[in-house]
């Protein structure tokens, strides 16, 4: 087997008993990484292999003098590109931040660095994380390993296709609608979304920051646990950051899901744009749930599916004041204007892509005089009634289950004169940030040669029941040992591998 | 209630987003498009239900009033478009009133 095979918690372990070398590791990824990306794209920013080797070394040479091994140490770990790391570019794949080198690294970064974490590149995503399929990257669209006709989700898509393909042993992603759950079921690999505030947003570049969450893209549920585990806790720089302390979520991993309740919300299978394929494959993975001792039942959330309605007001009212900073002052792009004012507008103007002037405007117009009770608040009337409905729901169960994205991977290019249509891939997952609660995605199955996901949602906090389920599934199924058909590249990147 | 191509004018003003002349028109389609799908929020009763803003439940965060380090003014000013003597610099502001006169 090959070293880039591995997943993170085999690599940890090898490294950890000095089977083999962190430096052994980051080649084999590198020489991986080198071989798909041509195909792929999933990097705005691959660290030149000095940049990566140097970190190993730095790993080998702690173990060496007998410090203790770190969660993931040697591990390589791609991160999303709108994850601040210090002098390393971090352009939220727009036009405006395209050289901007962070002066800081982010909270989850700096515990990545602590863990012995390799770090091997900055992934590619749709601009500030808008969009489901990573095409509304300024930079070049990142293509599903499993058919590179088809995008591989979004916003974290560069991230999903990494790990999927074997260019990284794990990924961290950020979600505010779906953004981890969506690219990890199309591309056929683990996506986590933490609670709201379990893991620390500093130097996540704010979209909407009261949906925002960082989370991991990881091969299995294992690795899953191993990475929140690493990010998760109480952050000074954070003030939203919980002060709840982290779970267990290794020992998490053997307790079954035997006895657990899991509510179906019939809203979230019947939903428009639900693929009847995939509708089937969800339903064949809660009768395996069943099969190993879970009471599985259907159950109603009525306004679940408004969800969707609402969160394209939230989440643009949120977003058009948090990207108000992009004014060509302190960071990024300039163009020059006549007054100030001319310099703002043309900065803006030329530095945001189309989606990302679209949601601004959406943004603007609900927060504005005369809009805003029509818009806004009443948005937030049905955030508030959707997250009592969750409330109700989990009185009576223990998760609720859906699938992840309605349908598997679309072809390029299918959705991108639409928003409707592209919106309509968050159906499912965007309640879970209305309501601040932890959803996973695990692969469950096939359709097409290509992957379906399995939602898991559960009440806040419960990160431990969510991936004792989830990695009962994984034990019992094995989807997601299956790799994406890359033998092309594999042969002509690898010499007889 | 759709919005007109003006009002679209006037709330790109608002944000600060120059558009070309050409763009608006397709602009105000895409949002009708999507207002006209949010308009479905209108049939969720929400009659005396209060907004949900922010979903942590925190309240005001408190810490320790300690000094500690913070970002370097030179850090601060790496990634500024024109900074000088360790300020941001940008064009002029308000205008002098001999100028306007001249």
């Amino acid at each position: 087997m090959n070293l880039h095979e591995l997943t993170a918690h085999e690599v940890r372990n090898r490294v950890a008993r000095r089977e083999v070398s962190a430096e052994e590791v980051a080649r084999a990824f590198l020489e991986r990484r080198d071989a798909v990306e041509e195909r792929l794209q999933a990097f705005i920013t691959p660290l030149d292999a000095e940049a990566v080797l140097s970190q190993a070394r730095a790993v080998d040479e702690a173990l060496a003098r007998g410090e203790s091994a770190g969660l993931l140490c040697g591990v390589p770990v791609a991160v999303k590109d709108n994850i601040c790391t210090a002098g390393l570019r971090t352009t939220c794949a727009s036009r405006l931040l395209a050289d901007w080198v962070p002066p800081y690294d982010a909270t989850v970064v700096r515990r990545l660095r602590r863990a012995g974490a390799v770090i091997v590149g900055k992934t590619n995503m749709d601009e500030f994380a808008m969009g489901s399929s990573t095409e509304n990257s300024a930079f070049f669209p990142t293509r599903n390993p499993w058919d590179p006709r088809r995008v591989p989700g979004g916003s974290s898509g560069g991230s999903a296709a990494a790990v999927a393909a074997g260019a990284a042993a794990l990924a961290l992603g950020s979600d505010t609608g779906g953004s981890i759950r969506q690219p990890a079921a199309l591309c056929g690999v683990v996506g986590l979304k933490p609670t709201y505030g379990r893991v620390s947003r500093y130097g996540l570049v704010a979209f909407a920051s009261s949906l925002d969450q960082i989370g991991p893209l990881a091969r299995d549920v294992t690795d899953a646990a191993l990475a929140l585990a690493v990010i998760a806790g109480r952050d000074p720089l954070d003030a939203t950051s919980a002060p709840e302390p982290p779970g267990d979520y290794l020992a998490a991993l053997e307790r079954g899901v035997r006895g657990l309740r899991i509510g179906a919300p019939r809203e979230m299978f019947e939903a428009e744009g639900v693929d009847p394929a995939v509708r089937d494959l969800t339903v064949a993975a809660l009768e395996t749930l069943a099969e190993l001792g879970a009471a599985v039942e259907e159950c109603r959330l009525p306004t679940a599916t408004a969800g969707l309605d609402a969160y394209y007001i939230v989440a643009p009212a949120e977003a058009s004041s948090n990207l108000a900073r992009y004014d060509g002052v302190r960071y990024g792009l300039r163009v020059p204007g006549a007054d100030i004012v001319e310099m703002f507008e043309r900065t803006r103007g030329r530095g945001f892509g189309p989606e990302v002037r679209r949601r601004i405007m959406l943004g603007t117009f609900a927060l504005s005089a005369g809009y805003y009770d029509a818009y806004y608040r009443r948005a937030q009337q049905v955030r508030a009634r959707i997250r009592r409905e969750f409330e109700e729901a989990f009185e009576r169960f223990d998760l609720l289950a859906s699938p992840t994205s309605p349908t598997v991977a679309f072809p390029l290019g299918e959705r991108t004169a639409d928003p409707l249509a592209m919106y309509a891939s968050d159906i499912c997952t965007v309640t879970a940030n209305l309501a601040g609660i932890p959803a996973i995605s695990l692969p469950c199955g096939f359709e097409g040669g290509l992957p379906a996901g399995l939602q898991l949602m559960a009440p806040p906090f419960q990160e431990e029941r969510l991936l004792a389920a989830a990695a009962a599934y994984e034990r019992a199924t094995g989807w997601h040992r299956r790799r994406p058909p890359l033998g092309l590249i594999a042969s002509a990147g690898e010499g007889g591998a | 209630m759709p919005i007109s191509e003006d009002e679209v004018r006037r709330i790109a003003r608002l944000a600060r987003l120059g558009l070309e002349p050409a763009e608006f028109s397709a602009l105000t389609a895409e949002l009708n498009g999507i207002l006209e799908r949010v308009e479905r929020l209108r049939a969720i009763d929400v009659e005396g239900v209060e907004p949900l803003a922010h979903v942590g439940g925190l309240h005001t965060v408190w810490r320790e009033d300690v000094p500690r380090p913070g970002l370097a003014r030179e850090a601060a000013l790496a990634g500024a478009p024109d900074a000088h003597e360790g300020y941001f610099r940008v064009p002029r502001v308000v205008a002098h009133e001999e100028e306007e006169e001249a």
